[in-house]
């Protein structure tokens, strides 16, 4: 709704835009508390907001606030053409459309990821100013700030929210998509948060990405290849963690518990996702995390197969967080003697130095070697390193492990 | 480009007694018919107009309170447009959708002053 009304007022009158939402939404439940609820409670709420838009618009006709010069919105300002003009802005194929605009216009190249996020958050999750901050555990204070600065952005360049034209929706498509997957990965794996997994940031990243699938034009391989990663992690969510918030790793999972259904659905999107001659990081990834989801035990893994996408991925993009989860299959595969001979490949890079996984994975494959100095050394960097209560209690019970 | 006034006048009865379903395909043709002036931007503005009013005659002493033209006659709406010359507009004028309804519409150029 947010999404249709900027498309109505503009990008530099969100404010106006999220008022007219808050009113209608005030009006139902005034309304609804005395007549019941409607039958289709989404057209009243429609009509509703699109009537208090209009009375906007004929109030603000002579005003600056609201650029009129666009011929769209031109037609706003007479009464000819105001009523049916505004009536076109709230069909039902438009309004699926601006709101992926809207997911477009917030997903800016020049827009920082954190900016796009918060902003994605606030005018089309419905969260709260509240609810973002925490989500970013963060002040409101801070937040209000992204988003003014968001708002500036997008009346300084006056930006207007539309899907990409074919030539350029691949590249526009892949900073929503590596936005979405933040998201994702932030409900997936919260840096900064007493809790570990944040499943209304999960939910609400699935849920951005399968609108994307729902219109044609944004059906691309890659939405597909992300779409099912996304599924095969979420399966397993539930197994993640004990009922006291702790990490499992996946070699202590119970297989049982992961969500059957979300593992056929992401085969099912990983299948359409290979149309096409396109291979990005997200098949790979999805391609992985389908591997996992489909071994009866964690000894039964195919791990070969695994390193091969990891070859691949390193092919794509020489990331060093993938070179070093490949030097954890590795471990997995050929023993920890060539995994630590690989992972000193990288050990002087800086990123990585201060990267709580690096000094995990070196504990992890010191203790294999039974290097227990070694391993309670890097383990305890680890410690130091990451902000997670959960990951510090796993890292402690590890430490434990050793001494014991 | 000079600006052009449209006003467009009569018809109201004959729309008043169309059918539901007419009256809202004469809106549609309105919709299109701004809609493509305002695509290649010769729309400046219009309304239409309610047809009680009042005028004032006398120096302004005297107030009737209606419009002094009666049935076909009377002003229904204006539009403003741009247009190259007064050919040009006429041209434009010509697709008034409200002739479906019998008006009538007189184009005159908005004259620059000093």
């Amino acid at each position: 709704m947010v999404a249709v009304l900027i498309k109505i007022f503009g990008t530099e009158n969100i404010e106006l835009a999220e008022d007219v939402v808050q009113d209608a939404l005030v009006s139902a439940l005034e309304t609804w508390k005395y007549r019941g609820m409607p039958d289709n409670p989404r057209a009243w709420l429609y009509r509703t907001a699109r009537n208090k838009a209009i009375d906007i618009i004929r109030r603000k006709k002579h005003s600056k606030t609201i650029d009129f010069s666009d011929p769209e919105r031109k037609l706003l300002t007479s009464e000819y053409t105001l009523a049916s003009t505004m009536n076109d802005f709230w069909k039902e194929q438009h309004i699926q459309d601006d709101f992926l605009a809207m997911m477009y216009a917030c997903c800016h190249p020049d827009i920082s990821q954190e900016n796009q996020i918060t902003f994605i958050l606030k005018s089309l999750c419905g969260f709260s100013t509240k609810e973002v901050a925490k989500s970013f555990l963060t002040t409101e204070d801070t937040i209000s700030k992204r988003l003014y600065r968001t708002k500036e952005y997008f009346r300084k360049h006056k930006i207007r929210p539309s899907i990409p034209f074919p030539k350029e929706i691949g590249t526009r498509t892949s900073v929503v998509l590596s936005a979405i997957y933040l998201m994702f990965n932030e409900g997936y794996n919260s840096t900064h948060d007493d809790q570990l997994i944040r499943k209304d940031l999960i939910s609400q990243a699935m849920w951005l990405c399968k609108s994307l699938l729902d219109s044609e034009r944004t059906q691309l391989p890659e939405v597909y290849a992300l779409m099912a990663l996304m599924c095969f992690h979420a399966a397993r969510i539930d197994s993640r963690i004990t009922e006291e918030g702790a990490l499992i790793l996946l070699a202590d999972q119970d297989r049982s518990i992961w969500n059957t259904e979300l593992i056929a659905l992401g085969s099912k999107y990983l299948n359409q996702a290979a149309f096409g001659d396109t291979l990005t990081t997200y098949h790979l990834e999805a391609a992985i995390a389908y591997q996992h989801c489909t071994a009866s035990s964690y000894d039964a893994t195919n791990w070969k197969e695994i390193l091969r996408y990891y070859d691949l991925l390193l092919k794509i993009d020489n990331d060093p967080i993938v070179f070093l989860n490949r030097c954890l299959v590795l471990l997995e595969l050929n023993g920890p003697e060539e995994a630590l001979f690989m992972i000193q490949e990288i050990k002087d890079h800086k990123i990585l130095n201060k990267y709580y996984l690096y000094h995990a994975i070196l504990g992890e494959i010191h203790e294999r070697l039974i290097q227990p100095d070694e391993a309670i050394k890097s383990y305890k960097l680890a410690i130091e390193l990451t902000q997670s209560k959960s990951e510090k209690k796993l890292l402690s019970r590890k430490i434990a492990h050793i001494l014991n | 480009m000079k600006e052009f006034l449209m006003l467009i006048r009569g018809g109201q009865e004959k729309y008043n007694s169309a059918s539901p379903n007419n009256m809202q395909k004469h809106m549609e043709h309105w919709q299109q018919w701004m809609g493509s002036l305002a695509q290649e931007d010769k729309l400046v503005g219009g309304q239409p107009l309610i047809n009680e009013g009042n005028t004032m005659t006398e120096g302004g002493k005297k107030v009737t309170d209606r419009p002094f033209a009666e049935g076909k006659e009377l002003v229904g709406g204006y539009l403003l447009i741009k247009a190259d010359s007064l050919a040009q507009a006429t041209e434009i004028a010509k697709d008034c959708p409200s002739f479906e309804y019998d008006c009538s519409v007189e184009v005159r150029e908005i004259a620059p002053m000093g």
